[in-house]
């Protein structure tokens, strides 16, 4: 067992774990994160993307011992102060979601496409999200979704 | 008939989503309980074998381990089929929930470890010794049935398990009479459903009220719950089974399958709760796959164009064992859809049912319809191409026109449909003839595009009992339920049999009840997937849904409100003859401001006084309904593609779709359901193939290797609705869940070979990946 600290939505956690375990196993399984999912064991599908230090990371390819230290943001941490996301929003306005098996995943790696491109094309939406699969949607609400909040967002700045 | 005042017709956003897009979704991998072991379980790496020995004593010495199963531990429970097609001999395997003498298929399950977690199971598992001797093995259709093949199943000659016919007119005629015959073999290839969520099941068996119950990713807990309790000999009043969310199933989660049983037995052994997650490598050796059909067709013309006859000679391949609905898929589902949209004079469709050394095959969606579409959709390019006329034109010359109902030759009564009209509009609205154009430019600048449509047709509203259960061989009625309970003070709780793994029911049936009971849309909610809550249910496949549960909806809403009238009549102290309801408000005929709204109705019913003695207490309603015929949605879908001959590449360029899926009530989920489908067909036409090796060794065996079409391989969609009602249910409605994996797959076809057309070639088999493209143009 190695133990290690994680600052997780914003909560630190100190905890025990076997070397071997995946953060997405470490989430889910000792912190009751269950929101993050996991939909393959190749790294290929993306349900499983996290925030890690800022950036979206496959947690099912990282170590918890590799997140020692770390900040970490899942989609339970997302929505601020009880307010959606501008994604979780747009999600929800273009039928961005069906089963919503992947969503957690492709909110979280959309985000970090906004952040490094505030104002993208369909096409950009659609080669950034390629690390995310979604059997449901056939992709054509979710690039609306993520346009949605790009120009939600562009509309209201960050502060 | 959508009006300011009805939530029938209404894009609403969904009520599921704002726990779906925060994280706090109840997948069953979610579902945590105290003291909870994890399964882990040991599958066969052989196609075909006997199994020797299996030593476990390692396993069990591992540390951590509770305890580890073979056949000899477990009861002899076997995974049945639940279809006998009548009038044939089905020859079905014995499918055992755990192999103890032979594997028929590399992913078969021989063992279980159980542990405190997944890590210390596997471990554990790797310690297993088993023993194997291995077998000749067949993975291909024409292989399995040749002489001398070897046999999955001794007691299966030429592992053929069935034969089935369909046939109508005088086919004999048809060809003698034709002028231009087009044939062609085609291949619709095996494909893995890949649902996000991986089949999971969790069990508790509670010792001190004998229930046992289990969270399972399934589409059809009673189904479940009836076959589980009819193998087990465990009660139905004593087993529940809970469907929570569940992340996608597309037919793959339909049925009943060894992990089920394996799971329910370990429970009940163990006395502690246990959970199954599989991984998606697993989930591609055990779950069933979809399609995987070697046809021989041939197509019998007039020189006008005008359609003669049809042959068709199917080889279905079922996997090594016969799955829930299995046989039904490449006969029923199949063969009574091969008239398409067209006005075929006669047919005769063959089809072997083949056992191979694969994992079993079962429905995934469409389940028999695409395969029938994609076959139809591609002869009739073929005739077009040979006969010199315009593809949209041979269609506009062969299609059912005139009255409805009509039927066909397959003998299928379609319910109601435009297909000229429905074509007319496609070609119109997607400007048909500006792409003709764009097309000829484009080869003047060496680029090649194509243009494709595929006008499909498919049955939906999958029950009616009689056809079904009987004629089909389904052995069962598949009807729906509901019951609609007002509570005391007017919010009302809908339980239906449907399941919603994405569908959006929540939100749908809370609109289609918001009108029928003129109740507030907020004060509504629906109930699914839990045998615990609602009464009894058939679940969600073939795009039945709406069409039979939202019936089953309308239908209880009735019920409750001839209670209603006579709950008001008193009341109001008038005649229950009098009394009149609309809009959520019973009152006295020609005195509307005598009324009472559904509301203070509900609250009297609980908390009666006065009541006439033949009034019960209660506001409550239950109705089962089985409709008379299934729905028949068709459409027109259009492809633009561009094919880049130095690689042999696809480009999906456009993607236009015409349905008509009766009334539409929500159009936002109906879209999506349309995208969704479309993108799967995509998936099917260009990227998507499990491939065996001649071993049956599984080469596309995790997503690295199957091609879940991602982002930016699939292109904008655009979707239109023009929707002829159909006759089959009150609401009008035929059903969108599987239209857009039917005929997309043909159209995607039909555009590539159409940009190579000028190349001289006239078929390719899917996928059409890069390598077959680039094969067929350089001719090797």
């Amino acid at each position: 067992m190695t133990t290690i600290t994680v600052t997780v939505n914003g909560k630190q956690y100190t905890s025990d774990v076997e070397p071997r375990t995946l953060l997405v196993h470490y989430l889910r399984e000792h912190l009751n994160l269950t929101g993050t999912h996991v939909g393959c064991d190749t790294s290929q599908c993306g349900a499983c993307t996290v925030h890690m230090n800022g950036a979206s990371v496959k947690s099912c390819t990282v170590l918890a011992v590799q997140a020692d230290g770390a900040e970490i943001t899942t989609i339970e941490g997302l929505a601020q102060n009880g307010q959606l996301h501008p994604l979780q929003e747009g999600f929800w306005e273009k039928h961005g979601l069906q089963c919503g098996f992947c969503t957690p995943g492709m909110i979280m790696a959309a985000a970090d496409l906004l952040k490094q491109n505030p104002n993208p094309t369909e096409e950009e939406i659609r080669h950034g999200l390629e690390g995310n699969l979604c059997r449901c949607t056939g992709y054509e609400n979710i690039v609306r979704a993520v346009r949605y909040a790009a120009e939600k967002m562009a509309a209201v700045p960050a502060d | 008939m959508t009006t300011s005042e009805t939530m029938f017709g209404r894009a609403l956003k969904r009520r599921e989503d704002p726990r779906l897009i925060t994280g706090r979704g109840q997948y069953v991998d979610d579902v945590r309980l105290p003291g909870m072991q994890r399964v882990f379980f040991v599958r066969s790496p052989y196609a075909h074998a006997k199994i020797l020995s299996i030593d476990t004593s390692a396993a069990e010495s591992h540390p951590g381990v509770v305890k580890v199963y073979t056949a000899k531990d477990l009861p002899a429970t076997p995974v049945p089929c639940g279809v006998t097609i009548p009038g044939i001999e089905q020859k079905v395997p014995n499918y055992p929930m755990i192999a103890s003498e032979r594997v028929c298929y590399a992913g078969q399950i021989v063992a279980a470890v159980v542990a405190g977690d997944l890590g210390t199971a596997r471990d554990a598992a790797e310690k297993i010794q088993v023993e194997y001797e291995p077998l000749g093995v067949v993975v291909d259709v024409e292989q399995a049935v040749a002489e001398g093949a070897p046999l999955v199943h001794d007691e299966i000659p030429n592992n053929i398990s069935f034969k089935w016919n369909l046939s109508g007119g005088d086919i004999n005629a048809a060809f003698s009479e034709a002028e231009v015959v087009v044939k062609q073999r085609l291949v619709n290839q095996r494909l893995i459903p890949n649902a996000m969520e991986a089949r999971a099941v969790v069990g508790y068996f509670n010792q001190g009220t004998g229930e046992m119950t289990l969270w399972d990713t399934n589409q059809n807990p009673h189904i479940i719950r009836l076959l589980i309790s009819m193998l087990t000999g465990l009660p139905e009043s004593k087993l529940r089974v809970i469907a929570p969310d569940v992340g996608g199933g597309f037919g793959s989660k339909i049925f009943l399958y060894a992990e089920q049983l394996l799971v329910t037995a370990i429970a009940q052994d163990l006395l502690v709760p246990v959970k199954w997650a599989e991984s998606r490598s697993e989930n591609y050796l055990s779950t069933a796959h979809g399609r995987d059909h070697v046809t021989y067709a041939e197509m019998a013309f007039k020189r006008d164009g005008k359609l003669l006859g049809l042959k068709v000679k199917t080889y279905a391949n079922m996997g090594a064992y016969l799955s829930t609905f299995a046989p039904l898929i490449p006969t029923n589902l199949y063969g009574t859809l091969l008239s398409g949209v067209y006005d075929l004079p006669a047919l005769d469709c063959e089809v072997y049912g083949v056992v191979t050394n694969t994992v079993p095959v079962d429905a995934y969606r469409g389940a028999g319809r695409p395969e029938a579409s994609y076959l139809i959709e591609r002869l009739m390019d073929l005739g077009a191409d040979e006969l010199g006329i315009d593809p949209a034109e041979i269609r506009r010359i062969n299609f059912i026109k005139g009255e409805f109902p009509r039927q066909v030759v397959t003998g299928m009564t379609y319910d109601s449909g435009d297909y000229e009209g429905n074509l007319n509009k496609a070609l119109e609205r997607f400007d048909y003839a500006g792409w003709r154009q764009k097309q000829e430019e484009a080869r003047k600048n060496g680029r090649y595009l194509g243009i494709g449509l595929a006008c499909y047709i498919e049955a939906c509203g999958i029950a009616p009992s009689k056809i079904v259960g009987t004629v089909w061989g389904g052995g069962v009625g598949l009807w729906e339920s509901s019951t609609i309970r007002f509570h005391p003070t007017g919010k009302v709780t809908i339980y239906t049999g449907s399941h919603s793994h994405g569908q959006g029911h929540e939100t749908t049936f809370a609109q289609l009840a918001a009108d029928t009971l003129g109740v507030p849309y907020e004060n509504i909610e629906i109930v699914h997937g839990d045998t615990g809550q609602v009464q009894f249910g058939m679940g969600t496949y073939g795009s039945r849904s709406l069409a039979v549960g939202g019936t089953s909806i309308v239908k209880s809403a009735e019920k409750l409100i001839e209670k209603g009238k006579r709950i008001a009549a008193h009341l109001l102290e008038a005649n229950p003859d009098d009394i009149e309801f609309k809009s959520g408000s019973f009152s006295v005929r020609g005195s509307p401001d005598r009324s009472k709204s559904i509301g203070e109705v509900a609250l009297a019913a609980y908390v009666p006084h006065n009541y006439p003695e033949d009034l019960e207490p209660g506001f409550e309603a239950q109705s089962f309904y089985d409709p008379t015929n299934f729905t028949f949605p068709a459409g027109t879908y259009m492809a633009v593609v561009e094919v880049d001959p130095e690689t042999g590449n696809v480009t999906p360029l456009e993607f236009y779709c015409m349905d008509d899926c009766g009334r539409v009530l929500n159009p936002l989920i109906a879209e999506g359901q349309v995208h969704g489908g479309v993108a799967q067909g995509i998936g099917q036409a260009l990227y998507e193939y499990a491939v065996y090796d001649e071993n049956g060794q599984l080469l596309s065996g995790t997503m690295m290797d199957y091609a879940v079409p991602k982002a930016s391989q699939i292109p904008s969609m655009t979707t239109d609705f023009a929707g002829v009602p159909s006759p089959s249910n009150p609401m009008g409605v035929k059903g969108i869940g599987e239209a857009g994996a039917i005929g997309s797959t043909p159209a995607i076809a039909n555009a590539v070979m159409d940009a190579l057309s000028s190349m001289g070639i006239r078929h390719i088999d899917l996928p059409l990946t890069p390598e077959r493209v680039w094969k067929a143009i350089h001719g090797k």
